[in-house]
């Protein structure tokens, strides 16, 4: 069908066309140029930690300069690459398209908020110049507050800002949902891509000012010697570990909710089948994001609590397994009888459904305490919470990228490649990661850049396995790349996929999104499997 | 949701209608809003852990915090709260010079509020009652840590709070200008109200860190 209206690319081609643009697709592929910058650079990071893990003694980095590193790609994962991840590339860009509105709630805060991000990121990468942070991720009090010799202010100021972009984000998100569906799209109609990320915006509105309150209060310690932290001066460090953890915990399922949502989608429409277990699927994101405020404290079993509220936290940590095992026996059912293509996003998603089990399982282990304690602050962690974050959402953001880059970009990707380096990921990813549950059942604690010699073969393997995944990431950003001058142009609708986003906007959508108000007349996923479909 | 009317001032390009985009607002200010609740929550939590650590000490050295400087103002910042609730009312009923006028006395309380505030900070300095970097702290026979504590969280709330209530006198005062330029649309009485609800959070912070700061020692 040829578009009669020029589409959102073609609307101008200046650089203040781009930077000024208050269009929420433009902004999206803002978002996913800046978070691509930042993966690439916790990336390289952390090539220089498995290249140090290589040998058991400590040759090509120093101690100090190892703390940097993985201080530097904590935070540059989770605040400038996972937190903002899918929310504001895939969400930004299809959340008025799946309502059927034109644009979100708040045009101008979208753009603000990725000027904060920008911002929040410019003040990360100058603490990296001069010096980097040594603190870890988390900032542990009264080290980062005290005695950290190191530009925590910097980055903390950094982190501060960017939750202010992530607020905005999710304000935005919450408003457009309530107010701007299309006639006819109720909420059970709505697409779970859109109940995942109102779910997830919940914990970013209620969530990251705790965690900006946090280091105003570790900002005015260390800057202004006030006290609220440092035993020293009648404080308490836990309580810098409570605020943390109040925040980062659900953080974590900011991370993973939109992950679930995108695979929601893959699924029924690579089944070609409805998904199963609408209601079950959308209310267990709601559950998951409120369960998810109140089992922060397993993260501090072996930091000093009252034995009756570890029994709490880890019987509420045990609960988080239901809605998520829901969701897993869900999206199997789904697959059960139907009719299955393996494109690429499908393998993503695929990938994802192992992996997340994989990761929310041995999420089981550490929550249970004596186990905890045996594992605490070992790589069995480590393997634990990079199958969530890795395994889980960025292989469903790979999936998602995937599978809408027809709709944002006009072009198909090159699918033999695209399931080349899906395999590559899936592989890598296992290599990298599984020798890391036994390093930590072995008892080889994190953050530290030498290691016992028995434990060698284990992180060569590691190792390797991330030059493998690192294979996965480069290859794909070649062909898309690629695909951008040379792939084949997209129609509508190359997947036969049911979605407004699918059925009523062009590939790519023209400014408004749609040339008059859609109106929906049924549910979500209305696949049959009984038919035959040709892909594009 | 109606069709979008062809003509209509003040209505985004987004929107269908200004219901629509009354809606949006307003749900918008009361989501930051809750963000902000959250912002001062994780302060309110510290200062609530400490006070129940040490409780005495709490007691005594906030009886050294200036009664009557933390009366007034909230005798202060509740008015201001009213002449604000007016001010929505009268925008409400599109009346909006009537709005406009009240919002002068809105501004006024405000900066006078800070005033005081400011003053009351100074005295404290003099008192040696700042507990930052190398200054001389007097602890008033209290013991030092907790009082350093508490006279921590007291210039963090309380600083935090005053910069809430700036941001509040400048939104306040731009408002005026804008309803004196006409440059709000008669269907989008949002901005007034929006702002309205934006001043009483900031003066319902300050009703919670009033007893606190300024009570607790009776």
């Amino acid at each position: 069908m040829a578009p009669t209206l020029k589409n959102y690319l073609q609307d101008g081609s200046t650089l203040r066309s781009w930077f000024l643009s208050t269009d929420h697709k433009r902004i999206a592929i803002l978002y996913l140029l800046s978070i691509t910058f930042f993966f690439m650079i916790g990336g390289t990071v952390v090539g220089l930690i498995r290249l140090e893990l290589l040998s058991p003694a400590g040759d090509v980095v120093s101690s100090d300069t190892y703390n940097r590193l993985f201080t530097i790609h904590g935070v540059i994962m989770v605040w400038f690459f996972l937190i903002p991840s899918i929310p504001v590339t895939l969400g930004n860009f299809l959340l008025p398209l799946m309502l059927g509105a034109k644009d979100l709630a708040f045009p101008r805060l979208n753009l603000l908020s990725w000027y904060l991000f920008i911002g929040g990121g410019i003040f990360t990468l100058v603490a990296v110049v001069v010096g980097g942070v040594d603190t870890g991720w988390t900032f542990y009090t009264p080290y980062s507050s005290t005695f950290a010799n190191s530009a925590v202010i910097t980055v903390a100021a950094g982190v501060f800002i960017t939750g202010f972009s992530t607020i905005a984000t999710s304000i935005n998100f919450i408003v457009t949902t309530h107010t701007m569906r299309a006639r006819g799209l109720t909420w059970f109609r709505l697409p779970i891509f859109v109940w995942s990320l109102y779910a997830t915006s919940i914990i970013m509105v209620l969530a990251t000012p705790v965690l900006a309150i946090t280091l105003v209060l570790l900002a005015v310690e260390r800057g202004l010697q006030i006290g609220i932290f440092d035993p020293s001066l009648g404080g308490d460090p836990l309580l810098f570990q409570h605020l943390f953890w109040f925040y980062s915990h659900p953080a974590v399922y900011i991370m993973i909710l939109p992950g679930m949502g995108v695979v929601t989608e893959v699924i029924p429409c690579f089944a070609r089948r409805p998904i199963f277990g609408y209601k079950p699927i959308a209310y267990s994101s709601i559950a998951i994001a409120i369960l998810g405020f109140l089992v922060w404290g397993h993260h501090m079993f072996v930091a000093g609590e009252s034995i009756y509220a570890m029994l709490m936290f880890s019987f509420l940590s045990y609960a988080v397994a239901i809605p998520s095992g829901i969701k897993i026996f869900n999206w199997t059912v789904t697959l059960y009888k139907g009719r299955i293509y393996m494109k690429t996003p499908m393998i993503y998603a695929l990938g994802f459904l192992g992996l997340f089990t994989i990761g929310g399982l041995t999420g089981l282990f550490v929550a249970a305490l004596a186990v905890d304690i045996h594992v605490h602050d070992t790589y069995f962690v480590v393997a634990h919470f990079h199958y969530i974050m890795v395994g889980g959402m960025v292989s469903a953001l790979m999936g998602g990228l995937h599978f809408w880059w027809p709709k944002m970009t006009g072009r198909l990707y090159p699918e033999f490649l695209g399931q080349v380096s899906a395999w590559t990921m899936f592989l890598g990813f296992n290599l990298t990661f599984f020798p890391q549950f036994l390093l930590g059942y072995l008892g080889m604690p994190r953050r530290y850049h030498t290691y016992p010699a028995e434990f060698q073969v284990l992180n060569v393997m590691s190792s390797l396995g991330a030059s493998i995944l690192a294979v996965g990431y480069i290859l794909p950003f070649f062909y898309l790349v690629w695909s951008l001058r040379w792939g084949k142009k997209a129609a509508r609708n190359p997947w036969r996929a049911t979605g407004l986003e699918w059925e009523y906007a062009d590939s790519p959508p023209i400014k408004t999104n749609f040339e008059s108000p859609p109106i929906v007349h049924g549910p979500a996923y209305d696949y049959d499997p009984q038919k035959e479909v040709n892909f594009d | 949701m109606t069709e979008r009317p062809a003509y209509s001032p003040g209505l985004a390009h987004h929107f269908e209608t200004h219901a629509q985009q009354h809606r949006a607002a307003t749900l918008g200010i009361w989501l930051f809003l809750g963000s902000e609740i959250m912002l001062f929550g994780g302060m309110f939590m510290g200062y609530t852990i400490y006070r129940i650590l040490y409780a005495t000490a709490f007691e005594q050295i906030a009886a050294h915090t200036h009664f009557w400087f933390g009366t007034i103002n909230t005798a202060l910042l509740l008015t201001s709260s009213l002449t604000m609730a007016m001010a929505v009312h009268h925008a409400r009923a599109q009346n909006y010079q009537k709005s406009g006028r009240w919002l002068v006395p809105t501004a006024v309380l405000g900066v006078a509020f800070l005033a005081l505030k400011v003053v009351e900070w100074y005295l404290e300095y003099r008192e040696n009652l700042v507990p930052i970097l190398g200054w001389n702290f007097d602890a008033h026979g209290v013991a030092q840590g907790p009082a350093r504590l508490f006279m921590g969280f007291y210039f963090v709330m309380t600083g935090l709070h005053a910069i809430h209530l700036s941001i509040g006198v400048c939104l306040v005062v731009g408002l005026m200008v804008l309803l004196r330029r006409d440059k709000i649309a008669r269907e989008n009485p949002s901005k007034v109200e929006i702002i309205g609800l934006y001043w009483h959070l900031v003066d319902i912070i300050w009703i919670f860190a009033y007893p606190i700061f300024y009570l607790v020692s009776a």
